[in-house]
């Protein structure tokens, strides 16, 4: 088992007199498989982003055990290297792109780094080329990308640079927080197809978070559906969507806009 | 019979920077007719925001209208509003006759003012009494779901779903005929997307507005509720359909190749597979020469990089802008 998350919890703790707390994880638990692509699917403020950060190790969990390849990520990473290692493994494509970039960088410089961090002795020209060729594979021109800076880049341009990171890193693990939520209905799919590949030549394991069932359904091997911080329903993509059991799950279903089937209850 | 509500004739307005332009909407003509619901699609960077600034005729630097007219049914007759300046538009027509959801809501609601505020200052600028015009919007909130309470609070401490219907009710505070919908939806998870389009239906079945142009680059919303669509593509409008008649036969390749590339969980979608369009939309500063869409078509021909197919009917009520439909082709 490449991921094991076992009672998850968070707790948020605000204010300062009157001590506010939001239980924004509660008690979760899955598996991932090597290769497997499984989607995390609520609405906003379900906890999704909240389990996606501790499982990345940028948020300490209140509660409960997160085992990446056999080790728990909070409690066994502890030299450097590890930390490293764990870094080069585990991937998060964000939600918010804006908070991936330094202002101040060409955008390029996260794409350098990916490289760096790959450790391979590549010439200059061959990293370049890298690049370029990672660009290409998500839909963009080099010429359109190289020297810009995040400001002059669009939302879903950005988000598909931090996907060419993950391409050139193919690390076992991509944690993917909306990764289209900027990106035109007509290209996700080429970006799911980007996905999907890397799956299939480097057994890359995804865990895939929207408010989209719609999208989830045509990348995933099994759906978690999450409502107030709790999975409240588990099952492949067929089950989730065309027999959905949970009653929230259910709203869920019938929120999705449908392209031949007109909802019916709007007016 | 349908009535036109808004007129829009051969307008090219473009982003004048320096020595360039930046073509953004170029040679556009269509009608929004009274009581329908008009989809506007088409991917990022075609026109669309551009588009509904100049129906608004909110035109500011660097944006200029270069050629064309844009008309508001006042009475009994069209005014020209395009030959009004900005603030006499303003004054005269935003509010009471057009109103816009701009495609940031945070544009919309600067974070740090209270919703209040906005609402007094509505008043001021349309001389209403202030307290006439807090009970309504009092009424209006309960209406889309929002306590009242929160006109006392700041625009950032609502959640995106609640934020939109703080737009759509100070939108619509003064029942205009038209309300312009820019991408209402596309920050929204589905469950608020759907609450909020069923917001956006009441308004329109209780006739507190009376035709809606709803743009957005997701054709599985629009499918919820537009009676006709026009399609954007590179600064033109490349297709205007009746929605029923574009889903069953989309008539231009830019139109076929959005249909075919949404991704809803449906036995239709499912069985076809996912396919995107190839490439991106162009720079609108130096457009590719003949159709904009030639370097993306499939279907492109020799005269297709050459000259520029023109919008013509082809069926009733049906327009195309593509050399496969009309007879030029020889
Ligand atoms: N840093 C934080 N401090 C306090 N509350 C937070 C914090 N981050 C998230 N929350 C709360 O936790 C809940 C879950 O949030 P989140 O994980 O972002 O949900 P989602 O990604 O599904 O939208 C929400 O109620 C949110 O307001
Ligand atoms: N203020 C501006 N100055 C210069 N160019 C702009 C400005 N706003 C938009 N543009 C350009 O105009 C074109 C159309 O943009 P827009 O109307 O926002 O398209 P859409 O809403 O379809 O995404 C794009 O090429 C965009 O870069
Ligand atoms: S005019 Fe030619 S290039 Fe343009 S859409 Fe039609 S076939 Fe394609
Ligand atoms: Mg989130
Ligand atoms: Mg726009």
């Amino acid at each position: 088992m490449r991921l094991v998350v076992r009672n998850l919890s968070k707790t948020f703790s605000m204010g300062f007199f009157s001590r506010r707390h939001v239980e924004a994880v509660r008690d979760v638990s899955f598996e991932v498989k090597g290769g497997e692509i499984v989607s995390l699917v609520g609405e906003s403020g379900s906890g999704k982003t909240t389990t996606a950060k501790m499982i990345l190790r940028l948020l300490p969990p209140t509660r409960g055990e997160i085992l990446f390849e056999g080790k728990d990520v909070w409690r066994d990473l502890k030299e450097r290297e590890e930390l490293r290692e764990f870094r080069r493994k585990m991937h998060a494509v964000f939600q918010d792109p804006f908070a991936s970039y330094n202002p101040f960088y060409p955008v390029e410089r996260t794409l350098w780094q990916a490289i760096e961090l790959l450790g391979e002795d590549l010439s200059k020209q061959d990293k370049l080329n890298l690049i370029k060729e990672s660009l290409l594979r998500v839909g963009l021109d080099p010429k359109d990308v190289l020297g810009k800076y995040p400001h002059q880049l669009s939302g879903g341009q950005k988000q598909r640079i931090m996907i060419a990171r993950c391409w050139i890193l193919k690390p076992l693990f991509i944690v993917a927080d909306e990764p289209t939520s900027m990106i035109d209905a007509s290209s996700r799919g080429g970006i799911i197809k980007l996905l999907e590949e890397m799956r299939e030549e480097n057994g890359t394991s995804i865990m895939f978070i929207t408010h989209d069932l719609g999208l989830a359904y045509y990348v995933s091997d099994r759906i978690f559906v999450m409502k107030d911080g709790r999975i409240v329903e588990e099952g492949s993509p067929d089950e989730i969507v065309l027999s959905p059991k949970h009653e929230y799950t259910k709203t869920l279903v019938s929120s999705i806009p449908k392209l031949y089937k007109r909802m019916e209850d709007l007016v | 019979m349908v009535e036109p509500l808004l007129k829009v004739e051969g307008v090219r307005a473009y982003y004048k920077l320096g020595r360039v332009f930046v073509r953004a909407v170029d040679g556009v003509s269509f009608e929004v007719n009274e009581g329908e619901v008009l989809g506007v699609v088409g991917e990022s960077g075609c026109g669309k925001s551009t588009l509904s600034n100049v129906l608004m005729m909110n035109l500011r630097k660097p944006l200029v209208l270069v050629e064309g007219r844009v008309l508001f049914k006042m009475g009994n007759g069209f005014l020209e509003i395009s030959s009004l300046g900005r603030e006499e538009v303003k004054k005269r027509l935003w509010g009471k006759e057009m109103a816009v959801i701009p495609q940031s809501a945070m544009n919309a609601l600067m974070p740090t003012i209270k919703v209040r505020k906005y609402v007094e200052h509505l008043a001021e600028s349309h001389n209403i009494p202030k307290e006439e015009i807090l009970e309504k919007i009092r009424i209006r909130f309960q209406e889309v779901g929002l306590d009242p309470v929160w006109l006392e609070r700041y625009p950032f401490e609502f959640s995106g779903g609640m934020r939109q219907r703080a737009v759509i009710a100070i939108a619509t505070l003064l029942n205009p005929q038209l309300l312009i919908a820019d991408e209402p939806t596309s920050a929204l998870d589905v469950v608020n997307q759907k609450i909020f389009l069923k917001v956006l239906m009441q308004m329109k079945k209780r006739g507190i507005v009376k035709s809606i142009v709803f743009i957005t680059h997701d054709i599985a919303t629009l499918r919820q509720m537009a009676d006709r669509m026009v399609v954007m593509y590179a600064g033109k409008v490349v297709e205007v359909s009746p929605l029923e008649e574009m889903l069953r036969k989309p008539l231009h390749p830019y139109t076929k190749g959005l249909l075919d590339s949404v991704l809803t969980p449906e036995p239709e979608v499912k069985d076809r597979g996912i396919t995107t369009i190839p490439g991106a939309p162009p720079n609108l500063i130096d457009p590719p020469t003949g159709c904009r869409f030639h370097p993306r078509c499939t279907y492109a021909m020799k005269v297709c990089r050459e000259k520029e197919p023109a919008l013509v009917e082809v069926e009733k009520g049906r327009k195309v802008a593509c050399f496969l439909f009309t007879e030029e082709i020889a």
